[in-house]
């Protein structure tokens, strides 16, 4: 049907630990992702299930000297991004990749106007002077709807949402293959959140960039992406398209998680919460994380962590319940 | 159908306006009323800022009201004195959002959860203990956690005591302030299916304070959508969620995101931000953002108008019908 596209990211058995004064934090446990050019990708989780610390190390702005990388490959347009020197890794960041923090509060500087701040991406990368970068500048902020005369105020002069837009001008100032979007709605209210979301669809498909959209909040998932990846202790343990995954979810702790969300539509059936507590990221079991809390534990889950089953030609869960034959689904 | 319900708390042109210096008035709640039965869990919802925090915490008298009543038992418990208001603090609880401030750090469970019988001089030390050990046994904490300090919980088990603390002295009305927002998805379904056990239990009234739309409609018999301190709409949770009549409500139902993938895609998206509830302008809070507006809209201030059998809304559209 479609021609193969290049991966504009590659990530393989990529692990991150913490090193802190209360030991070493198991915060990401070989995962494995491939976002494709031009393709939007959720990678959805609860708080401490490792997607922050995915998009820190695609990045490589891990937290200096607690957050290390200890195995795994990243590879960015195929080319191995551990390789490069932090030099050449500088004129990546915000030029080819780049990100939108969750709170648009701390990641803009407070000192300086917001004209300022995105002009600096373009004399960085474009080597283009003050007065040219900041014409630029106003470009931008027309893009994401602000006008274009507000490039003279500061972060604390906009209301929540128009921040976020400042942040997401930044992130699209140069025009990125590669964006990441971590949490950028968490903070702000629902309506303003369909704006930002909206704006963020618009110009994903305008500017045709990759998108890894970061959150816990499944609903902005199935609005923005086609693909997505269910993360859990550190572990992906379930991904392909949105559809496939929300409709028919395999790996015991997405259809956890969907049968324990509130529904805005349908009957008002009791909640079903998945059982004990989230994991611990300092004392992880051994095995497939979630088996503490699985109803379907099996004696080999405790011992090894399940291999990807392929259930369809895009959709995997790294389960014992289901046998390795394509399109042999187990069901409930 | 709920005439015949006993009301249990009557909230009367409630109004708390908050003096800010230089700049004028903060218009935080302004006049609202509405009743709430006994037994049942009305909704308020509304994004940040709105004035839902500040109507739970003037019910609780943590603040004075600028004007209004809120009548429980007969006795109008705005601007009560501390002594006066000690006996109906039994009776009127709150659970709070963020369970990590709410608790006190430097005491244990088992003190956090005495501490209201010693306050209020209910039994001595082993009545105190037994009804502790209640209230445990209710809510699902092991006793093991009874020497343990906040910070040695999550958040989930935290939440828990915040509950059970809020039902020690047996009240018939608590107000839920956002109780699961800072919770994930997994540890939320749980304290709601808790919250919804005690209220069938305990034959509990709520005050379900939250943003959380579907959240809302889990829990909720009625609900109160509020916009800048005006309650806009206010009807049975699924008149509210089948049939929005004010703009505002159904703006706010169409940008909650679903994941039920048969569903249209279609979004109603409002304009530009909350306007600020300081010196708002005249007329309806809502005009300035809304697809209906009429000339009126920026003139009057519409009232809270019944549009049909225990619904009420507060939008021109409909007050002339």
């Amino acid at each position: 049907m479609d021609k193969p596209l290049k991966n504009v990211l590659e990530i393989k058995n990529l692990s991150v630990e913490y090193h802190t004064d209360f030991g070493v934090t198991h915060a990401i446990d070989k995962i494995n992702l491939k976002i494709k050019r031009g393709q939007a990708m959720g990678l959805v989780g609860e708080s401490g299930s490792g997607k922050t610390s995915t998009a820190l190390s695609i990045l490589r702005l891990l937290p200096r000297p607690a957050g290390i990388k200890t195995n795994g490959e990243i590879y960015f347009n195929e080319q191995l991004l551990d390789s490069i020197n932090e030099k050449k890794m500088q004129k990546l960041r915000g030029n080819r990749m780049s990100m939108i923090f969750q709170n648009p509060l701390t990641s803009l500087n407070p000192v300086f106007t917001v004209g300022e701040q995105i002009s600096v991406v373009f004399q960085n990368h474009y080597k283009m002077g003050k007065r040219e970068s900041l014409v630029r500048a106003g470009e931008m902020l027309e893009v994401v709807g602000i006008p274009r005369n507000r490039i003279l105020d500061y972060p604390h002069q906009f209301s929540g949402g128009m921040r976020q837009r400042v942040g997401i001008a930044m992130g699209l100032a140069c025009n990125p293959e590669l964006l990441i979007a971590d949490e950028p709605t968490t903070a702000l209210d629902v309506t303003i959140q369909l704006q930002i979301i909206e704006l963020i669809k618009e110009l994903q498909k305008k500017y045709e960039t990759s998108l890894l959209m970061i959150t816990h909040n499944l609903g902005i998932i199935s609005e923005l992406c086609s693909v997505v990846s269910v993360m859990y202790a550190g572990t992906i343990v379930e991904y392909g398209t949105v559809r496939e995954v929300f409709m028919n979810p395999q790996h015991p702790y997405t259809i956890g998680l969907l049968n324990s969300l509130p529904k805005i539509v349908g009957e008002r059936n009791k909640l079903t919460a998945i059982a004990g507590s989230a994991a611990n990221a300092n004392n992880l079991p051994e095995g497939c994380k979630f088996y503490p809390r699985c109803p379907h534990c099996m004696e080999q889950c405790k011992k090894d962590f399940p291999p990807f089953i392929h259930l369809s030609q895009s959709h995997s869960a790294a389960c014992y319940l289901y046998e390795d034959k394509s399109g042999g689904k187990i069901n409930e | 159908m709920n005439n015949e319900k006993k009301i249990l708390l009557e909230i009367k042109n409630l109004k708390k306006y908050f003096p800010i210096k230089g700049k004028g008035t903060l218009y935080a709640v302004d006049d609202i009323s509405f009743n709430i039965h006994e037994g049942e869990t009305v909704g308020l919802v509304g994004e940040s800022g709105c004035g839902k925090s500040t109507v739970g915490n003037v019910i609780l008298g943590l603040l004075p009201a600028t004007g209004g009543k809120v009548i429980y038992d007969n006795i109008n418990l705005v601007n009560l004195s501390r002594k006066e208001r000690l006996p109906y603090c039994k009776k009127v609880q709150i659970v709070f959002q963020d369970p990590y401030s709410s608790l006190n750090p430097k005491k244990t469970i088992k003190q956090i959860l005495s501490e209201a019988f010693i306050i209020h001089k209910v039994g001595n030390k082993d009545e105190v203990d037994g009804k502790v050990r209640y209230l445990c046994d209710i809510t699902g904490i092991e006793e093991a956690l009874w020497v343990k300090y906040p910070h040695e919980l999550d958040g989930g088990k935290r939440q828990v005591v915040g509950i059970a603390r809020a039902l020690a002295l047996n009240p018939s009305f608590i107000v839920c302030d956002e109780p699961v927002s800072s919770l994930d998805v997994s540890i939320q379904a749980k304290i709601i299916n808790l919250l919804i056990d005690l209220r069938e239990k305990l034959n509990l009234t709520y005050l379900f304070i939250s943003h959380d739309l579907s959240v809302v409609r889990h829990i909720s018999n009625r609900v109160a959508v509020m916009y800048l301190g005006r309650i806009v709409e206010l009807a049975e949770t699924d008149d509210i969620f089948n049939s929005p009549k004010h703009p505002y409500t159904e703006a706010l139902l169409s940008a909650v995101l679903n994941i039920d993938m048969t569903q249209n895609k279609e979004h109603i998206v409002l304009e530009g931000d909350v306007p600020t509830p300081i010196n708002p302008k005249p007329g309806c809070r809502f005009a300035p953002r809304c697809r209906f507006a009429k000339d009126i809209c920026f003139k009057d201030m519409p009232e809270l108008k019944e549009a049909g059998e225990g619904h009420y809304v507060s939008c021109h559209l409909f007050s002339e019908k």
